[in-house]
């Protein structure tokens, strides 16, 4: 069972890299706040930053769904840039009043944002300062979603990395898992794992404030998602060790991450293949449905949320697509090599962006599908390109095989679509 | 430092973008950190936009602060100009780079273009998207108009409509259609479709049709004292202001104006008995200080309404509604702050909200009807279907449009006199709106766990969920729960089974996946 994957055609771990800096069009760290409020249910996000930091999460969110979200952003006015002690007490008095409105609230989160680092507002010291006033009942920590600093998914990897520093001490082997997934996908993955027998297990995030998550030389971590490279990192620090594996997208890339657990906790095979048969033979079943769209096509990624290294393997693997560009706003050999290993040679790896340079080279290639930001979508539509918009990568459940299906339909949609309607004129 | 959850503008940069977004031949270079650039989407998406707007951000990051952002812009300004060829440019900072202060105005002076830099100051810690939008085209007004002669016939601007406006495309299409019926030729229409050189034209108008006091009143003001252009200060929203308005431009023109009124249907509709049940009922209205004023008379005057509360969410438009409020006897609520809203409509109570996007969710959370009358708006607020507010037609579609959220007439006669009967009664909701009462019991509505709709099928007694599957289904969000609960269960008839597991669940899954 410890037979790694076969590379396809070499893989693209060694392949040469394209990097580029220019205008990205991307999200900034803040956006990660949409998802991270839902999953982590007793915490509260609060921006220190601009209106346009209050516009972005509005935009980001797409519609207001909650009367008072568990986030909000506390605007700096022009008084607020006179002088900086104005700020800590400004900051003081906005916390009082929101955490007397919100007894429920357990964890806040002061975020940082573009302005609050220029202007070197310090939220750790501000952290420290809430923490002791309002301890034992709400703890305070602090990260920085700033644009200056984090591209879209870095802000969840920024949050939970400012959660390691506060894990207590163990010496018990446990498993950690790392990342924010939606809880009915959780709840797959943890009833896999104790199906194989690996436990305890542990989550980070969890769902909400816990003391029990604990961190030390005997815990092994495996992260769901492949922006994680600061939390890696803070995890390393602590003495905690990674598995490496492809991240769990599609049959095989489940399969891998779970495989990879498996084998670090000793897992046999009979009892593997007894776990995983029916759930891949479902997943494969599903995935098929979406393939028959996707089979010979071509995509193209532009750089988002650092999922595209791990979904190209998926296209290209389960699906049959070609790839023929994968941006990524960033590449960490340490969490997406075993992911570059299994992308078959051939697509131009690219990491950064110089957004009007990529797009020339997408109108050139005429990919039968790009996956880009909701900024790029239409104006590509409008070009005849079908595209998928990657946000919905990020806020929909496709981790692990019951969400495989779903996960290859999101990207066979628009293609279905675009054979399905008959909207141009006569000839 | 104020904390807000939902706000009703942007920053001004935004505004700014509006302003870029909807003219041709203009490009907008902004000092801005990564993330900024998520306002592309507000065009692109809530607006349908084919185009990326054209804007070019300079992307700064943390390691370039130390160093040099200036040349950074310098070198991201002169690449816009050469890739896209603008006729001219606006340049200015977000939030963030009006902090690191590499005054971006006098740079892009230094580099010698060879077409208008038109410098912006935005303070963007003090005002917001409208003032954004109004200083960019007053700014652009002011750098390119040239002195001419007037055009030999009565021509107009029509001055305000920008990109991501309420109704703003359509707008500008009914008032046009409208001043044309009276003898007056547009000269431009701006920022809307304008080109830089438009722009230069706009003093060869015989006065200016201000569209849209938030974005374009300040252009207006000094188009008239540099240009001797007078404006028109009567926005054209509802019956008996659209005659006003034609009455205006009859006396700023000394044309003998007179309508044809024969597409005009909102009187006779506003008049038939079957809108008798709109007599009195209690509206709260509250959006940008135009529309709100406008929609307050025409509620109280066209369609026979309770006004209960009126107010706006900008404040440079604070001192007509305060003076309106009082003339109409009721509180006027200035305020960005949605939470305030909230707690003044819930204090009200009324039967109907007009407001924005924001409030259509506060109508949502307190169960009461809204019709969206001013921005900001969402995606649905931009229809494909002809729909302007000005004009004879914009009453029509005005008259529709407050409307439709309610119960009709005849069938409000039907629930009095069928009270308890189980298809009429006050929750079951306007039968012209799908599925409401339904959302009540398991939330069966909506979304879609496989995205193939299957016939309902009678309940089969026989079927039992496991308990963990059952506990499952109670994890899948409660809008898709219903359908989920559907096709599993159709399922597991189809194949004789008579108890559904964890597995057969996702076996249903996988089954209706696509």
């Amino acid at each position: 069972m410890n037979a790694p994957l076969p590379r396809t055609n070499g893989g693209c771990r060694d392949a040469p890299v394209l990097k580029e800096r220019g205008q990205r069009e991307v999200f900034c760290g803040l956006t990660g706040i949409i998802w991270l409020h839902r999953k982590m249910q007793d915490a509260f996000f609060l921006v220190v930053g601009s209106r346009t930091c209050a516009h972005l999460l509005q935009s980001a969110a797409g519609v207001m769904i909650f009367a008072e979200p568990r986030f909000g952003t506390a605007i700096l006015e022009e008084s607020d840039l006179a002088g900086l002690a104005d700020a800590h007490e400004e900051l003081d008095r906005e916390v009082a009043r929101l955490l007397e409105r919100r007894p429920d609230i357990r964890q806040l989160f002061l975020v940082g944002s573009c302005p609050s680092e220029v202007i070197k507002i310090d939220l750790a010291r501000a952290a420290e300062r809430l923490s002791q006033v309002h301890a034992p009942h709400v703890r305070v920590l602090n990260y920085s979603g700033s644009g200056i600093e984090t591209t879209f998914t870095q802000g969840e990897d920024a949050c939970l990395a400012s959660m390691v520093p506060v894990l207590k001490d163990t010496t018990a082997r446990e498993l950690l898992v790392v990342g924010a997934l939606p809880d009915v996908v959780e709840d797959q993955m943890l009833g896999l794992l104790s199906d194989l027998g690996v436990g305890p297990v542990r989550l980070l995030p969890a769902r909400r404030i816990d003391n029990t998550t604990a961190i030390g030389p005997n815990t092994v971590f495996a992260l769901t998602q492949p922006f994680l490279g600061d939390t890696h990192a803070a995890l390393e620090r602590r003495g905690a060790r990674h598995i490496a594996a492809p991240f769990p997208f599609g049959d095989e890339g489940t399969t891998a991450w779970l495989r990879a657990i498996a084998t670090e906790f000793d897992v046999n095979e009979d009892r593997f293949e007894a776990v995983t048969a029916a759930p891949r033979a479902r997943a494969r079943k599903a995935i098929a449905q979406a393939a028959e769209v996707l089979n010979g096509k071509s995509v193209f990624f532009f750089p988002d949320s650092q999922l595209e290294i791990p979904l190209a393997r998926f296209l290209t693997r389960e699906c049959g697509m070609k790839a023929v560009e994968v941006g990524s706003p960033y590449i960490h050999d340490a969490l997406h090599g075993p992911d570059l290993d299994l992308l078959p040679a051939g697509p131009q790896i690219s990491e950064g962006q110089d957004v009007d340079k990529q797009l020339a080279r997408a109108r050139d290639a005429r990919p039968d599908l790009t996956v880009c930001g909701l900024g790029l979508a239409n104006p590509l539509e409008a070009e005849g390109l079908s595209t998928k918009w990657a946000i919905e990568l990020v806020f929909t459940p496709v981790h692990f095989y019951e969400q495989a299906g779903d996960l290859a339909g999101l990207f066979s949609r628009p293609l279905r679509r675009k054979s399905v309607l008959r909207l141009e004129a006569a000839e | 430092m104020k904390l807000t959850v939902w706000t009703y503008e942007g920053p001004p940069h935004v505004g700014a973008m509006r302003v870029a977004t909807a003219m041709k031949g203009l490009h907008y270079v902004l000092h801005a950190p990564q993330g900024d650039t998520y306002a592309d989407l507000l065009f692109t998406m809530i607006e349908r936009r084919n185009h990326r707007p054209p804007v070019t951000y300079t992307t700064f990051q943390a390691r370039d602060l130390g160093s040099d952002t200036a040349t950074l812009f310098k070198q991201s300004c002169q690449e816009a100009v050469d890739r896209f060829d603008p006729q001219a440019i606006i340049v200015g900072a977000s939030c963030t780079a009006e902090l690191i202060q590499d005054d971006p105005a006098g740079l892009a002076e230094t580099m010698g273009l060879s077409i208008p830099v038109i410098p912006l100051e935005l303070p963007s810690y003090q005002r917001k998207e409208n003032f954004g939008a109004d200083e960019t085209f007053y700014q652009i007004v002011k750098h390119l108009a040239q002195p001419q002669d007037r055009t030999a016939r009565v021509t107009c601007n029509i001055l305000g409509p920008t990109a991501l406006g309420f109704r703003h495309r359509d707008d500008v299409e009914e008032i046009t259609g409208l001043l044309s019926d009276l003898g007056i030729d547009v000269n431009v229409v701006a920022p809307l479709g304008a080109t830089p050189g438009d722009i230069a034209r706009l003093p060869a108008a015989h006065f200016n049709v201000l569209l849209s006091p938030e974005t374009g009143e300040t252009a207006a003001r000094w188009l008239e004292k540099n240009h001797g252009q007078p404006y028109t200060k009567t926005m054209p929203i509802g019956v008996g202001a659209t005659r006003d308005f034609i009455a205006e431009v009859g006396a700023i023109t000394g044309l003998p104006c007179t309508p044809d009124e024969s597409r005009l249907r909102m009187p006779w509709w506003s008049r038939s008995v079957d809108s008798t049940y709109l007599t009195g009922k209690r509206v709260f209205i509250f959006g940008d200080g135009t529309h709100v004023a406008a929609h307050t008379r025409v509620a109280r005057d066209e369609m026979g309404f309770e006004v209960v509360g009126i107010g706006c969410y900008n404040r440079e438009m604070a001192r007509p509604i305060r003076a309106l409020a009082k003339e109409y006897g009721v509180a006027a609520l200035i305020t960005d702050d949605y939470l305030e809203v909230e707690k003044a409509i819930e204090k009200l109570s009324p039967e109907m909200i007009l407001g924005t996007q924001m409030e259509r969710h506060i109508g949502k959370r307190l169960g009461i009807p809204c019709a969206v009358i001013s921005a900001p708006v969402h995606v649905q607020d931009y229809p494909a279907r002809y729909s302007p507010q000005v004009g004879f037609e914009g009453a029509n579609v005005i008259f529709d449009t407050l409307i439709h959220p309610l119960v009709m007439g005849l069938e409000e006669h039907l629930l009095t006199m069928f009270r308890d009967d189980f298809e009429f009664h006050d929750a079951a909701g306007p039968s012209h709106h799908g599925g409401q009462h339904q959302m009540a019991d398991a939330g069966a509505s909506g979304g879609s766990i496989s995205g193939k709709m299957i016939e309902q099928v009678a309940a089969d007694d026989n079927v039992i969920w496991l308990s963990d599957a059952e506990r499952e289904l109670k994890k899948i969000p409660f809008f898709v729960r219903g359908k989920a609960r559907r096709n599993t269960e159709t399922f597991a008839v189809e194949r004789g089974l008579h108890e559904i597991s964890l597995d057969t669940l996702y076996e249903a899954k996988a089954h209706y996946a696509r």
